[in-house]
């Protein structure tokens, strides 16, 4: 069993402290958002926080995350009461797919939460690692610049 | 009398200060009276390959920031060096350098104006070139966009922020070179490209306490927390390198048989990337005949036991990409880390900045080939679960785990850039 804070919930959890941490949040706590893309920690769609910071959870070891806070999409809010950032996005209609929108959304917020006013230059360097394939980079850059209280 | 003895012994150093700086002091060569014609398109091709082997935009551009406009912040036991301007910009840059002037840079340490450049230029090495390729690189740099940019100052201890003292470590340390081409020959070719334009003695010799290279050179060294490997024993251990792989590393920044460039030394690659095939191999066949015979094999200090934790940790952090029936194996025939110089080293350095960092995607330069990506650990692994990953690592590899991991990667880890 490992210990885990899964958004604000302490969780003994029992996979295989071997499995990465994506697997146990899609497969024994339901919570979907995270979603599995390569595989190799490359393109970002499974990105949780660990601890306040982003972290690719298809290449965290469960055995890794024991005693220590996890954060994923559902955490930030939920589809009747989107959160501020959450809000935006939907507002921008950052998705196209959608499948790499709860990574971006995540790791978006861990540079609100460090940097309430950040500027573009470091909005664009923060996101890099996470990739999306349909190409609306500019309107999830609107999102954040708009949860962030900057013109979008 | 006391005050005296204070008196005299401040008027003491402000003289020898003086003098030291008046006999130190080198003449100013007077500003170039305008700009260079502009050269050929066969000077600039061949300036733009002295310069890529010189390695000069590795130190000479920041991170992010425009070409050769300077401002890298080198770390040394000494303190801060920002690397300079060598745009063509007349007033922070070295536009108003003659080639005179900038050859005495290269062959002495000395700027235009006549004050001693620090050593973290590798003008004990480009001392040796020959006149035709400074003038090639001459030609290049001043064809360069000019950029207005003046770096940070130097943040040295005292005395070493005192230029002057560089005279005595010049008279250690420099021996002039006459200008000469070097000698025909591919080794001959590779030598010079080694010991002279590619300086690699700079990182792979180490340091002594004077800030010196380590004599004999290419035994090893420490750089940005990184450990810059031996040269002089490529050849030995249970993954030797041979000449055709040494060649590709360089040039490529990835030996299919070792693994990829990583930490300072991909910047070096991403530069050769764009050198003829024949530099490299010239550069790997000199290397190849300067290696050692192996030893008795060093006797290393094992750490105690290993955990079945690593395992675990292996399983989900890095099995995807390393375990042996993963596509980036099978299919990309990506080396396994049993052969992996981070892995077999005797030093666990390499190992844990590049668990802790990742290799970076590589910034887009031109004729840089993608090498490789890795993502980093940093934020996922402690550093007991580093130490429990290398033991894990190591063992696959059949060596010995390395001792105190956990503590160098504390180490390494509070180094790393904010």
């Amino acid at each position: 069993m490992t210990k885990v804070d899964v958004n604000g919930r302490v969780l003994d959890l029992h996979a295989d402290p071997a499995t990465p941490l994506l697997y146990v949040l899609r497969n024994e706590l339901g919570l979907n958002g995270a979603k599995f893309g390569c595989g190799m920690g490359q393109c970002g769609a499974c990105t949780v926080q660990l601890d306040g910071k982003p972290v690719f959870s298809c290449v965290t070891p469960l055995a890794a995350c024991a005693g220590r806070k996890v954060r994923t999409v559902e955490g930030l809010g939920s589809a009747a009461q989107p959160g501020r950032l959450q809000a935006a996005f939907i507002a921008q209609q950052a998705a196209q797919c959608g499948y790499c929108i709860a990574g971006m959304i995540v790791r978006a917020q861990a540079l609100l939460d460090k940097v309430p006013h950040p500027t573009d230059e470091q909005i664009r360097r923060h996101m890099e690692p996470n990739l999306c394939r349909c190409g609306t980079h500019h309107r999830i850059l609107a999102a954040i610049r708009a949860a962030a209280g900057a013109p979008a | 009398m006391r005050l005296r003895t204070l008196a005299a012994g401040v008027a003491f150093v402000a003289v020898a200060s003086g003098g030291l700086y008046a006999w130190t002091r080198q003449a100013a060569i007077a500003p170039a009276a305008g700009p260079p014609s502009p050269p050929s398109a066969a000077v600039l091709a061949a300036g733009a390959r002295v310069v890529a082997l010189g390695d000069c935009m590795v130190c000479h551009t920041a991170p992010d920031g425009p070409a050769y406009a300077g401002g890298l912040g080198l770390k040394t036991p000494f303190g801060i060096i920002y690397s300079t301007n060598i745009t063509p910009d007349p007033d922070t840059g070295i536009g108003r350098w003659t080639s005179a002037a900038f050859r005495r840079a290269l062959r002495e340490g000395v700027a235009r104006d006549g004050h001693l450049l620090y050593p973290a230029f590798p003008y004990i090495h480009y001392t040796r070139m020959s006149d035709e390729d400074i003038d090639l690189a001459y030609a290049y740099l001043m064809s360069r966009p000019q950029v207005k940019v003046k770096q940070p100052a130097n943040d040295l201890v005292f005395p070493l922020n005192f230029r002057p003292l560089l005279a005595f470590w010049n008279a250690l340390y420099l021996r002039p070179g006459g200008g000469a081409a070097p000698a025909a020959g591919q080794a001959e070719r590779g030598r010079y490209l080694v010991d002279t334009l590619g300086h690699c003695a700079s990182c792979h010799s180490g340091m002594n306490l004077l800030g010196g290279e380590r004599s004999p050179a290419f035994e090893g060294g420490t750089v940005d927390g990184w450990r810059a490997p031996a040269l002089t024993r490529l050849a030995q251990g249970s993954a030797p390198w041979t000449r055709a792989e040494l060649a590709d590393y360089l040039q490529g920044g990835l030996s299919l048989a070792h693994g990829a460039a990583k930490g300072p030394m991909r910047p070096v690659t991403e530069r050769l990337a764009g050198v003829p095939r024949a530099d490299a191999e010239a550069m790997a066949a000199y290397l190849m005949t300067i290696q050692q015979p192996a030893g008795p094999a060093a006797a290393i200090p094992a750490a105690a036991q290993t955990t079945t934790s690593g395992a675990a940790l292996f399983a989900a952090a890095c099995a995807s990409c390393h375990a042996p029936a993963a596509p980036m194996m099978r299919l990309a025939g990506r080396p396994g880390l049993a052969r992996s110089s981070a892995v077999l080293g005797d030093d666990p350095a390499n190992f844990i900045q590049t668990v802790l960092h990742g290799i970076p995607w590589e910034r887009p330069a031109p004729g840089g080939a993608a090498a490789a990506y890795m993502p980093p650990f940093a934020d996922v692994l402690s550093d007991a679960q580093v130490a429990e990953l290398a033991a894990w690592v190591r063992t696959g590899a059949g060596r010995p785990a390395w001792p105190d991991v956990a503590a160098a990667s504390a180490k390494l880890r509070k180094e790393m850039q904010p």
